[in-house]
């Protein structure tokens, strides 16, 4: 059956590369754009692993029904339910599915697959292949995508940068993308687009993120009219090693083996941490938190070191560092249980941690929110609620496919844009207000593989026009807005000032420090106030910007350029959903409003492009829930009526 | 100084250049500099305040913010590939002080300690440039697909796991597979040359980094069903018999693969596949 119906997926991380599988595998043909040869993708940067329920886990009382629990209780219930439920369901074969690709999960003695423990559980559900988990499985996504693309199922476009979503009708149609290398502009028809660009870490400057993490792809579908889910939710790292030019992660098992946090006692001291004498150290994590140390849970140390850092300018020689100290362990044992992490650090920073402190400082890590999506609930449909699920309790709900979401539904991870899709770290669903370490490998890869065949459903049986019958007439306008846009931007260096007002980088700088500052950790009314004050200044500033290259070839510092215009409207949407959310949860901490607000905040911030004022609209609506019941979020607190909770279950949440 | 030597001998020099690493210096950027292909290749130096941790990224990106050289010319930012930062990508990979390797994890204090020490940056070699320090490395990609370099499913439907694996056997193939097809190991490679015409690659040598993953698949499971394919081509022009065994590329590889060893293991694999056709024809 030759079937003409094509789709656009645009990225080629672990979500980009699973849909164009799955939907090339169904017979319809893939154009996969991406920036960067797919294999050189950010989900190569996870280490962790990826969450599933196991045989061994279950024997001892666990369920893909208790994942589904931890990922809520997690997310803050901010999360969508019903496509947890799904994910949850589908993780151990998806697993069962990387195996079968080639993954080299590590092994046993008795030759099964490896576990290791990871936060918010008690139960070792976590798979891994070595310290490279997102290498290892992007790997083998990038190789079934090789095999499809050899056998002409998946068309490759790399070093192809997205500009803009083409809407005919309240539908997509296709999109204009530019080749990177030769500056082309262009149209492309499809019959659906799949946007799967990840996070946008470089809003706010240094992360942990890649380059090309800039949000940019999303920003323009948000410009162009499809919303934006809980925008103000990003995951901040509490220890990631500084570095001139990006953040890199220290995993927090280096606390775990007696890592101890400080900052010299005296503001401005400039001695080699070695040369500071025990008494002149302030070991602020163990005055402030006697209990619990250095092991208080991750939100709590990411804001004390921010605190003493920006707060009280208490940080290494006044910078935004403080001390992670394993110098009082022997050298050996750090070898032998933290041996690749040292090495990482050693290699960027340049200083052996067994001798001297690592320097460490919270970094932007992940976004939970994302462009806001839709699905059509499954057939798991309880008559109320459900209260927290105790291991090995009955479970209430079985694990075939379409419980959670009705399988293949049209609108599965679909925007509000006919035809949009979005997969991955770019869609809002999962995470709610934080995201449970090695989850997101596993909702990226859920969503290609599950969603797909949604997309696939949808071309087939849309009963729309085919994209190849639209007039040509739609795609050339749009290839015009776009050149015109672009050439605006060349025509910038003709007339250069050189003021340093107006140069994109120096614009993108301060929106990255602004936002750091005032849109992370912790937030407050004031400052996010004086944060959209700032952004409104370097958008207007952003109006005369001056491009410093004026090439017709592989120009970037064009491309940058654009995207720093789009960044600017992410850092509007997201300090303003910020400010909005009077209230305290998960990732987003409010010293004005420090508690969870059920009542007025139990809902999903919503963003919309206002193209009058060009800034966004926010409204809150109700959270998609329906299956498990609200409860106080309490974990990391001592707890007299039953177990303790173990130490490690927060500490090393989010660790991928 | 045997190329061993040589790296050892790096590796101490750059230790020894952190310690007598001065604060506050600037450091001399010679970047050999290119607006296309086919156009000529010049030379531009850029001062570089260095600060804690600087890196070659992080000066490429003060430069792109100051584009002015030593001379006080204006010119255009650099253009150079990169993406993740934490050499685990591969995009990165440049020459640089005339050895090959990624350009996020060279940090100035290693190579540059002293005011006004001079670091070289050059595009690689072995592969057409496209603008400035970036090149065409598609035909790295390409040779993968030449020795179908992925485990061959029967579909993504769900079929249980995959085929059972012992400890030793995944630690083989996991060091194989950390492999990020950076290219070092083809910038170093005396039988690797530059190839423009696309049309030529699949006749030419299809490096060690190819070779390696053909060993990861054929040690796989269900991998090896692709065994005699793999083998085929790479008996074919362009394969394992055009290897000179220089052991540069072991010696280049940022990730440590034990890329000799599987070139080994490839060549023996060869001469039984060689046999056998022979045999069976």
């Amino acid at each position: 059956m030759s079937d003409q119906k094509r789709v656009i997926v645009v990225g080629g991380g672990l979500a980009g590369l699973a849909a164009s599988i799955r939907i090339a595998e169904a017979g319809v043909g893939v154009d996969l754009f991406s920036m960067v040869p797919v294999k050189r993708s950010h989900s190569v940067c996870a280490q962790g692993g990826i969450n599933a329920c196991n045989d061994v886990a279950r024997q001892q009382g666990y369920s893909e029904y208790q994942h589904f629990d931890e990922t809520l209780i997690g997310g803050d219930f901010l999360n969508d339910q019903h496509p947890v439920l799904e994910m949850t369901n589908w993780a151990p074969k998806i697993i069962d599915l990387l195996d079968r690709m080639g993954v080299p999960f590590n092994r046993s003695n008795e030759g099964f697959r490896d576990l290791r423990l990871f936060g918010g559980s008690l139960f070792k559900r976590t798979h891994f292949a070595g310290a490279t988990t997102g290498q290892q499985l992007l790997y083998a996504l990038d190789e079934q995508t090789r095999r499809f693309a050899s056998e002409g199922k998946i068309h490759m476009k790399e070093f192809w940068e997205f500009l803009w979503p083409i809407i005919e009708d309240g539908r997509c149609v296709g999109i204009v993308a530019q080749d990177m290398r030769t500056m082309q502009i262009q149209s492309f028809r499809a019959d659906a687009v799949v946007m799967a660009t990840g996070g946008c870490g470089l809003v706010f400057g240094k992360s942990t993120n890649s380059v090309i993490c800039t949000g940019g792809a999303a920003s323009r579908c948000f410009q162009a009219g499809a919303w934006y889910g809980n925008a103000e939710m990003i995951q901040v790292h509490p220890t990631a090693i500084p570095g001139a030019d990006k953040c890199r992660l220290m995993s927090e098992s280096a606390r775990g083996e007696g890592g101890r946090v400080w900052v010299p006692a005296k503001k401005g001291d400039t001695r080699r941490p070695t040369d500071i004498p025990e008494n002149e150290r302030y070991y602020l994590l163990e005055e402030r938190y006697p209990k619990y140390g250095n092991l208080v849970p991750r939100d709590i140390a990411t804001r004390e070191i921010f605190d003493v850092c920006v707060n009280d300018h208490m940080g290494i020689n006044g910078t935004n560092q403080v001390y992670l100290d394993l110098t009082h362990k022997d050298p050996d044992y750090l070898t032998e249980k933290l041996g690749g992490i040292l090495d990482i650090y050693e290699k960027f920073a340049g200083e052996d941690p067994r001798y001297t402190p690592m320097r460490i400082f919270p970094a932007v890590h992940y976004s939970m929110g994302g462009m806001w999506t839709t699905y059509t609930a499954g057939d798991y449909q309880p008559s109320a609620p459900l209260g927290a699920h105790v291991p090995g309790a009955d479970v209430p709900v079985g694990t075939e496919p379409g419980l959670g979401l009705k399988m293949g539904a049209h609108n599965n991870a679909m925007t509000n844009i006919t035809g949009l899709y979005a997969f991955g770290e770019v869609n809002f669903a999962y995470h709610g207000a934080t995201r449970l370490g090695a989850n997101a490998l596993l909702s990226c890869i859920f969503d290609g593989l599950c969603n797909g065949v949604s997309v696939v459903n949808y071309v087939r049986d849309g009963g729309h026009t085919p994209a190849s019958e639209v007039s040509q007439g739609v795609f050339d306008a749009a290839t015009k807005q776009e050149q015109a846009k672009h050439d605006a931007l060349l025509e910038t260096t003709a007339n250069a000032t050189g003021d340093r007002a107006y140069n994109p980088y120096q614009i993108a700088f301060e929106l990255g420090e602004e936002m750091n500052a005032a849109s992370t950790v912790v937030k407050t009314g004031p400052g996010l106030e004086k944060c959209l004050s700032k952004v409104e200044e370097l958008r207007e500033r952003y109006a005369k910007v001056e491009l410093g290259d004026g090439a017709m070839w592989t120009n970037q510092s064009l491309s940058f350029t654009r995207t720093v215009g789009d960044m600017l409207i992410m850092g509007e949407m997201i300090a303003k959903s910020g400010l909005l959310r009077e209230e305290s949860r998960g990732s987003h901490y409010r010293t004005d409003f420090p508690e969870r607000d059920d009542e007025k905040f139990w809902k999903t911030s919503v963003a919309k492009f206002n193209t009058e004022t060009g800034k966004s609209d926010i409204e809150f609506v109700e959270v998609k829930a329906g299956l498990i019941k609200l409860r106080p979020r309490d974990y990391g607190k001592t707890d007299d009526s039953g177990p303790k909770p173990q130490s490690a279950k927060k500490e090393t949440a989010g660790a991928s | 100084m045997s190329e061993a030597e040589a790296y050892s001998y790096d590796a101490e020099m750059r230790k020894e250049n952190r310690k007598k690493a001065v604060a506050g210096r600037s450091v001399i950027f010679k970047i050999k500099r290119c607006d296309g292909p086919g156009k000529p290749m010049r030379w531009e130096s850029f001062k570089v305040p260095i600060t804690d941790g600087s890196n070659v990224i992080s000066s490429l990106n003060w430069i792109a913010a100051n584009p002015t050289t030593v001379d006080g010319q204006q010119t255009t930012p650099v253009v150079w590939d990169s993406n993740c930062l934490e050499e685990v990508c591969g995009a990165c990979t440049m020459v640089i002080n005339g050895r090959v390797r990624q350009s996020c994890s060279c940090l100035i204090d290693e190579y540059a300690p002293l005011e006004g020490d001079v670091i070289t940056l050059e595009p690689m070699t072995k592969f057409p440039v496209v603008r400035d320090l970036w090149v065409n490395r598609d035909r790295l990609f390409n040779n993968l697909t030449r020795v179908k370099a992925w485990v061959p499913i029967d579909g993504t439907y769900s079929m249980g796991p995959g085929p059972k694996a012992t400890h030793d056997l995944q630690q083989m193939r996991y060091a194989l597979s950390e492999c990020m097809s950076c290219g070092c190991c083809l910038e170093a490679c005396p039988q690797f040359v530059k190839v423009e015409d696309e049309e030529k690659w699949d006749n030419a040598f299809i490096g060690a980094h190819a070779i390696s993953q053909a060993r990861l698949f054929n040690e796989h499971g269900t991998g090896k069903r692709l065994k005699g394919e793999r083998m085929d081509e790479l008996i074919s022009e362009g394969g394992i018999s055009e290897c000179g065994n220089a052991q540069n590329c072991v010696k280049v590889c940022p990730k440590g693969i034990p890329l000799t060893e599987s070139i080994g293991a490839i060549g023996r694999s060869a001469t039984v596949h060689s046999i056998k056709k022979f045999f069976t024809k």
